[in-house]
């Protein structure tokens, strides 16, 4: 059995093209890991074995064939795991919900296509909060996810599981989706790399919608440079998802600027995190990057725009689910669901649309233009992932109001449709990790991740790993 | 304070479909009451001449060929997989009260 | 009792686009007949994730249908979504169109008679995407309804006209001209027997003394929905039947219930559905999964140039061109496959100097388009008739001198100058021939008599 796996995907394809191990032991190995730890973490709510083996056998057969370049499999041998919101055909899908509890897709996503395609191996599907409701893991129909670096704290939402399987080396990379913070803010509180890309760059062809003008599809990684790699695989025009672009970002120029938006310092940052965050500054300001103050005025909108949107566009994505063709029926929504259903439906009822729905178009319109003017004067922004390191269970599961709150740094780059990037930054004094957020121009991701692989030669933390 | 009460709780929830039991309507309705409350906060900006955002991307006229591709049809069975309820090729639900095909609420 | 009042009606027409494929997706949109659920995909059955993908023909057949009806095009338009539950709403949610429809503000003259003609207004004409269907049934007791998504995503064109009808006789005329010009535009076959045309009017009364609010657009404060009726004939007796029930009730200063009704065939009656305690709030916003059309003057231009002639079109044409009588236009127009077999007709009859007279009788009367399939073989089949029947030549001298002789103002008109008078002379030995002079021959023989 292979002790550990390298850190890089590189690393791992020497290793596999070295023979120094097969694509069956990668998974051996893995799934030794899930078997003996994950029972107390729950990051896990099906081990597709099977498939796994018959993929990796496949693997197997393409390295040991020897006609094959990596170009053809740039995945190849690299081992994933998916939120439970993409479908994968055969293979059950829940959402994290009961009302999806047995179901069976008969299609899978496009994304887990593409990544399949390229040589990855599915080890399973992760936890969630339901119908990526939720920024804790709380909300899972199937009980709470815990973090790998303190269990008694929670891994952050709604990519949960997703999170701990990298950072617990349950698979070497895992998909999430982020609509308002889900996939930065876990990567956040785990110590990785996590990446929102731009609205319209991954197609969400195969996933389960919660906001349907929010929603991309991200993912985690230890690394920046194994972040665009993953990207290069998953973007791209499909046809089935008509909003994508299949723009490029623009060239990059040598030097670079980054804007640190002053709204993002105020009251209700942690002042560990804040301390994280400067100290970060101080680091790449030292490489030669030159920083600059910016505002994004409307930011402290940000929030209860989101919270219009979002649960109008979850209040329609969830109306199919009525039990006739599949699933159970609305009665086995859990209460999360149903409140942001009822919200939903309320800000678009008769009498309330204009006040409410409208009108947060129309505020985000104002947001949007915010990082358009910001943008003009710098190539990207550096913030803040979230207002403060991991929570504990159950701290805020009883106030909905508060839990919300938590998206205050990650929604308005949601609103706007632009890329961001969180990386890690450091550790509370307590040893939780603390990430810090890389937000760029529509389709800039190249520039972000320019940044973040500058900023990992500079500094050890992704490197660092919890003690299960 | 924006009141959410009782009645409108039970007007949303039968719009939205949802059962909702009496303590359910008294939580519900405090917690988005003071959800509501809160986002009443995005009255005080002006936004008379501002057109909605309801498309990030700037996209427009994204259409598909006319073409059929008889791969994306789901066989039957397939169609049929998510549920038991089925009968001969059909999905089957608990008649509605009204009578005559096509009657929906219009 | 229905002198007193004055009938409003407005129609609402979906028509089922004859696309491949389906709005939405690549499914085949073709399912009249299939067996249930063997026509569906993840998008139409709305499975978990499935996104929509609109289909350009669609797109285009609505611009064509609005361009025929005298519509502005919205150079902007777009797609929302519009929520209600049923079990045949896969999505919970129809994608249909709300503010910005494809088309708006068109007409149509209706024409009831050579004298009498109006301008019914069409409000809009949309696209969206059809529904599945039910089939209600009992099973081991239960009764249940049972669903099939086959029909589910069918492009749907809605058109909704103005409250301008006044008369079941103006509503059936223009259903028929709605069904003959989406043929004529090869976009829809628009058949009631097969569900692709269906169906609504929405019926009130106004007293006479209201009459002239009509005209400022204050209607009545009620309405009648008349709905599920499956063809022209029955609605016709539907809307009379509506008249008369609604003029009695209002007769007795008592109020008619605003309600859903259907038409029974067999007692010729209508009767409740559903009575409409308050207006659905269907939540519209915009589908965030399409991204809104851009419909260029360009492509408006282009669509402008590939319509077809119109019937209302050939109507005249046909009547200007061959002076036709408006029951034979009618009866050729009608059909378009009867029309175009005319054409081709027509041109083959000049070509072998046979009368269009000749042809129109033919087919009209004698329904020889029928045994003959292609034209050709028609016009075969006169040439053969007008060669055994010509008189001989000295008949046709000898009509030719009667004619002469009895229409001496016309020959003198023709000998100074004018010209034209030379048809009606040849007509007139033509009649003395009934017909079967043969038409070079009499035309040398005349002209030499009249030289003289």
């Amino acid at each position: 059995m292979i002790e550990s796996v390298p850190d890089t995907i590189e690393k791992l394809q020497e290793g596999l093209l070295k023979k120094n191990y097969s694509c069956v032991e990668l998974v051996d190995y893995y799934l030794n890991r899930i078997k003996k730890y994950d029972s107390s973490l729950n990051s896990f709510l099906t081990i597709s074995e099977d498939s796994a083996y018959s993929q990796a056998k496949k693997m197997d057969k393409v390295l040991n064939g020897g006609s094959f370049s990596l170009s053809e499999y740039p995945l190849l041998g690299v081992v994933v795991s998916f939120k439970d919101l993409f479908l994968t055909k055969g293979i059950r899908t829940t959402a994290g919900s009961k009302v999806l509890q047995s179901y069976v897709p008969p299609y899978s996503s496009t994304v887990v296509m593409k990544l399949l395609s390229a040589g990855a191996i599915m080890i399973g599907k992760t936890n969630c909060d339901a119908w990526a409701h939720g920024a804790s893991g709380e909300n899972s129909d199937y009980g709470p996810t815990k973090n790998p670096w303190n269990k008694k704290y929670v891994p952050g939402g709604s990519s949960s599981g997703a999170a701990v399987s990298v950072s617990s080396d349950f698979s070497f990379v895992a998909l999430g989706t982020d609509t308002g913070g889900s996939v930065r803010q876990p990567a956040s509180f785990t110590n990785l790399v996590g990446l929102k890309p731009t609205y319209g760059l991954v197609s969400r062809y195969g996933v389960v919608a919660m906001a349907s003008s929010l929603d991309t599809i991200g993912h985690f990684t230890k690394t920046v440079e194994d972040s665009r790699r993953i990207l290069a695989v998953t973007g791209g025009i499909d046809n089935y998802d008509s909003t994508l672009c299949g723009e490029k970002g623009e060239k990059i120029g040598e030097k670079i600027k980054i804007g640190i938006p002053k709204e993002y310092f105020g009251e209700g940052l942690d002042l560990e995190v804040r301390e994280i965050i400067l100290k970060a500054i101080e680091i790449l300001k030292k490489k030669g990057i030159a920083f600059k103050e910016v505002s994004l005025p409307h930011t402290e909108y940000a929030v209860p725009v989101y919270y219009v949107i979002q649960p109008a566009e979850v209040s329609s994505n969830l109306s199919r689910y009525d039990g006739v063709r599949y699933g159970n029926d609305r009665d086995s929504f859990g209460s999360e669901a149903r409140r942001r259903i009822m919200l939903g439906t309320y800000v678009l009822s008769e009498g309330y649309r204009d006040a409410y729905y409208l009108k947060a178009m129309k505020v985000r319109k104002k947001i949007s233009d915010d990082f358009d003017h910001v943008f003009v004067d710098v190539d990207a922004i550096l913030c803040p992932t979230a207002p403060t390191p991991a929570f504990k269970l159950g701290e805020k599961a009883n106030d909905p109001l508060k839990m919300y709150l938590a998206d205050i740094y990650t929604a308005s780059a949601s609103l706007a449709g632009i890329p961001g990037l969180s990386i890690p930054a450091g550790f509370t004094k307590d040893k939780r990790p603390v990430g810090m957020q890389l937000l760029g121009k529509r389709f800039n991701e190249n520039k972000l991740f320019d940044i973040g692989e500058m900023f990992q030669k500079l500094t050890n933390y992704h490197l660092e790993k919890p003690v299960i | 304070m924006t009141k959410v009460d009782s009645s409108d709780i039970a007007k949303i929830a039968k719009l939205a479909k949802l059962d909702l039991s009496s303590d359910d309507v008294l939580t519900f309705s405090s917690q988005l009451s003071n959800i509501i409350s809160y986002i009443d906060k995005l009255g005080e900006i002006e936004t008379e001449k501002i057109e909605p955002m309801s498309q990030v991307t700037g996209l427009s006229q994204i259409l598909r060929e006319d073409t059929s591709i008889p791969e994306n049809t789901l066989s039957s069975s397939d169609a049929l997989s998510g549920t038991e309820k089925t009968h001969n090729g059909y999905f089957v639900v608990d008649a509605l009260i009204d009578k005559g095909e096509d009657m929906k609420n219009d | 009792m229905l002198k007193k009042y004055r009938p409003v009606i407005g129609l609402e027409v979906h028509v089922e686009l004859g696309t491949r494929t389906k709005m939405f997706c690549s499914c085949s949109a073709n399912h009249f007949l299939a067996e249930p659920n063997t026509n569906v995909c993840p998008i139409c059955m709305g499975l978990p994730g499935a996104m929509p993908y609109a289909n350009k023909k669609g797109i285009m057949a609505t611009i064509k249908a609005g361009l025929a009806f005298g519509c502005e095009i919205n150079s902007f338009s777009k797609f929302d979504r519009k929520h209600y539950y049923y079990p045949d709403l896969p999505k919970g949610y129809q994608i249909s169109q709300y503010e910005l429809p494809i088309c708006k503000n068109g007409y149509f003259d209706l024409k009831e008679s050579d004298s009498k003609s109006k301008k019914i207004r069409i409000r809009r004409i949309h696209l969206e995407e059809d529904t599945g269907k039910l089939v209600h049934r009992t099973l081991e007791g239960r009764k249940v309804s049972l669903i099939d998504y086959n029909r589910s995503g069918v492009p749907l064109l809605e058109m909704v006209t103005e409250p301008d009808f006044e008369s079941a006789n103006e509503v059936d005329l223009f259903l028929r001209e709605v069904q003959l010009a989406v043929r004529y535009l090869d976009i829809s076959g628009a058949n009631m027997e097969q569900g692709s045309m269906r169906l609504e009017a929405n019926v009130s009364l106004c007293k006479e003394e209201d009459v002239f609010d009509l005209k400022k657009g204050i209607y009545p404060d009620y309405k009648v929905e008349l709905k599920n009726i499956n063809s022209f004939r029955f609605l016709k007796k539907a809307l009379e039947f509506e008249f008369e029930r609604q003029a009695e009730i209002l007769s007795r200063n008592e109020k008619v219930v605003q309600e859903t009704r259907g038409f029974d065939e067999v007692k010729a009656v209508t009767f409740s559905q559903r009575v409409k305690e308050e207006a659905q709030d269907y939540r519209y916003f915009p589908e965030p999964d399409i991204p809104p059309l851009t419909i260029t003057e360009d492509i408006v231009e282009q669509v402008q140039k590939s319509l077809p002639e119109l019937p209302s079109q050939r109507r005249e044409r046909l009547m200007k061109d061959y002076f036709l009588s408006s029951n034979y236009t009618e009866l050729l127009v009608s059909d378009l496959k009867r029309a175009e077999y005319f054409e081709q007709a027509v041109i083959l009859a000049k070509e072998k100097d046979i009368e269009i007279n000749k042809v129109v009788g033919a087919m009209i009367n004698q329904n020889l388009d029928i045994k003959f399939s292609e034209p050709a073989g028609l016009i075969k089949y006169l040439l053969e008739i007008k060669n055994k029947a010509f008189v001989s030549a000295d008949e046709v001298v000898a009509s030719i001198d009667v004619v002469i002789h009895e229409n001496q103002q016309a020959v003198l008109d023709y000998q100074s100058g004018k010209e034209q008078i030379l048809g009606f002379l040849i007509g007139q030995v033509q009649r003395k021939l009934k017909g079967k002079g043969e038409a070079s021959l009499v035309s040398e023989k005349i002209k030499e008599k009249l030289k003289s």
